[in-house]
């Protein structure tokens, strides 16, 4: 059984979430840049005296495939690395992968991990 | 033979021709005197304040790139580069000889068309010295324009404007003043040492004009009629830009003497310390109205003080030169939010920073000179009277009224004909494409390859009919 799990982080918590996925062993991630809302909201800000609101806020979305077995312990690691308690730290879920395959070799499944 | 060897040979060879032809030789040398080395100096000195001016249009290229949005960057870039071009052309095929022609009259001059007979020539300065160091002021009006018209004008329409801008409505100016026109004529001639309005005011009203006829960018302004910010894509684009400007001013002002003498020197303190005050009082202004000192302000500030000082630089003390950069950084924060709130769009502060602060500089030297000269009376606050006041009021107003209507005129019948504008759809989709065929930022893509010769290590032969 092989999981997605991805997580929407803050961009300056990348280092701690990359540097203690590599502790646990992860053997690679996929990292987007991307923006949105959530609960945080936007805010204003002012350019040349006018208002604007920032209403999508800059994030990395981080994507780790893994086994059943290591996502749980995945989803727990990313929060304790990305969490600072304040509102905007993100989410992170899981999902089911039904195929795999390494484009190099074409292992299929866990193989490809 | 040797390096050496060689070196002996040419000097023998030099030694001897300096006897053979001594005579002559020292007879040349004689003939050189301190006033044929002052004419070189000039020269040298004035051709290199040119390429100083000309450089301005890369720091104009660049603050009017990073003030826009990166859709119609190319297009911005595109511009300024045909400013450049089209104005080098048209000024010198007939903008020099309406701007400084002597068989003309007090408002146009005609003479010395395409360079050719009876061209003008200042001083010790050689005809082509006197031409591209003009030129390049010429091309610096023009180029003030495109900022404010960014992201919203056709091309072609642009391209017109500019040679007309350089070929009739800014030389006409520059022959009133310093082609020795009316405003010359002046009891009390109107004083504009490097141009505050004569070059910046020109721009600016011009891009008054164009903006108002344009119209605001699509997205300005909100349906209650605020004005909204929209952001410029490159500060450091924007700042880089503003020192460029910066560092080509000690061209436009020093080289204003149009010679190498000893008051180019305190030509940039006066330069320099308006530059920096007028930047700290935007800053401060801006910091005080939005809770942030803005950069983008901060750069509009010191563009501020330098379009201020360039009409008294020559007359102002250094304090009055501080006095007059920070006064020109407030009133531009003032201007910007004038301009937004009557729905002007100026999307890099043209209007404010060349419009409105050349006017006020040129004003400032009826009120900061120090003393009375051959080119300029005492200043008010000095206790001068009100005689140059009143000649800079009279210029400010003339040229300004002069160009508003020659630019309201051009615009209105670019607007009627080519039109002026570009689509709503390709405003929104920005300007680059559907203007000039490619992004300015592109992207990092390989063009399609024939499957027989893709890369990655491996050849991979496809057979075709064609091949096999």
């Amino acid at each position: 059984m092989i999981k997605l799990v991805t997580a929407v982080v803050k961009p300056q918590m990348l280092d701690p979430v990359k540097d203690g996925l590599k502790g646990m062993g992860v053997q690679g991630i996929t990292v987007t840049e991307v923006k949105g809302f959530g609960r945080q909201g936007g805010h204003t800000e002012t350019y040349r005296g006018a208002e604007y609101t920032v209403d999508l806020v800059p994030k990395l979305k981080v994507e780790i495939l893994c086994t059943l077995d290591d996502a749980e312990q995945v989803m727990d690691l990313i929060r304790k690395c990305a969490h600072t308690g304040k509102i905007g730290d993100g989410k992170v879920w899981m999902l089911d992968v039904d195929r795999l395959m390494r484009v190099r070799t074409g292992e299929m499944g866990e193989e490809a991990i | 033979m040797t390096r050496t060897a060689k070196l002996v040979a040419a000097g023998t060879l030099a030694a001897a021709g300096v006897v053979l032809s001594g005579g002559a030789a020292w007879a040349q040398e004689a003939a050189v005197t301190a006033e044929d080395v002052q004419a070189n100096l000039d020269n040298v000195f004035v051709l290199v304040a040119a390429v100083l001016v000309i450089f301005m249009q890369a720091g104009f290229a660049l603050v009017e790139a990073g003030l826009t949005r990166a859709k119609s960057v190319a297009n911005i870039m595109m511009k300024n580069m045909m400013d450049f071009c089209a104005g080098a052309i048209a000024f010198f095929a007939v903008g020099y000889a309406i701007a400084f022609g002597t068989g003309g009259n007090d408002f146009i001059g005609a003479g010395g068309w395409f360079l050719g007979d009876g061209a003008f020539q200042y001083g010790t300065l050689s005809v082509p010295v006197t031409f591209i160091f003009q030129a390049a002021f010429a091309a610096t009006a023009a180029t003030i324009v495109s900022g404010a018209m960014a992201e919203r004008t056709k091309f072609k329409s642009y391209f017109i404007y500019s040679a007309v801008i350089s070929a009739v409505i800014y030389p006409i100016v520059v022959h009133w003043n310093w082609g020795g026109g009316w405003l010359a004529g002046l009891s009390t001639p109107f004083h504009d040492f490097a141009g505050s309005s004569t070059v910046h005011m020109v721009g600016g009203v011009a891009a008054l004009m164009g903006a108002a006829v344009l119209g605001p960018r699509i997205g300005k302004y909100g349906p209650d009629g605020k004005p909204r910010a929209i952001l410029g894509h490159n500060i450091p684009y924007a700042v880089l830009g503003t020192f460029i400007l910066l560092v080509g001013w000690y061209g436009f002002n020093p080289g204003s003497q149009l010679a190498a003498d000893g008051a180019i020197g305190g030509i940039a303190v006066t330069t320099t310390l308006a530059a920096a005050a007028g930047a700290i009082t935007a800053m401060l202004a801006v910091w005080a109205r939005t809770g942030k000192p803005d950069v983008a302000m901060t750069a509009n500030g010191m563009l501020a003080g330098l379009v201020g000082i360039t009409a008294g630089t020559a007359a102002v003390s250094n304090v009055g030169a501080i006095i007059i950069g920070a006064a020109a950084g407030l009133i531009v924060v003032a201007a910007v939010f004038f301009f937004d709130r009557i729905h002007v769009d100026d999307p890099v502060g043209a209007i404010s920073v060349h419009g409105v602060c050349g006017a006020f500089g040129t004003i400032c030297v009826g009120l900061f000179a120090t003393e009375d000269t051959d080119f300029w009376q005492q200043g008010l606050f000095y206790g001068g009277g009100t005689s140059q006041l009143v000649s800079q009021v009279i210029g400010v107003v003339a040229i300004a009224v002069f160009v508003a209507v020659a630019a309201g005129i051009l615009f209105t019948v670019l607007k009627a004909t080519v039109g002026l504008r570009v689509s709503e759809e390709e405003e929104l989709a920005g300007l680059d494409v559907l203007e000039h065929g490619a992004p300015g930022y592109g992207p990092d893509t390989t063009p399609a390859i024939p499957s027989t010769s893709r890369p990655g290590g491996r050849t991979t032969t496809v057979p075709t009919g064609a091949s096999s």
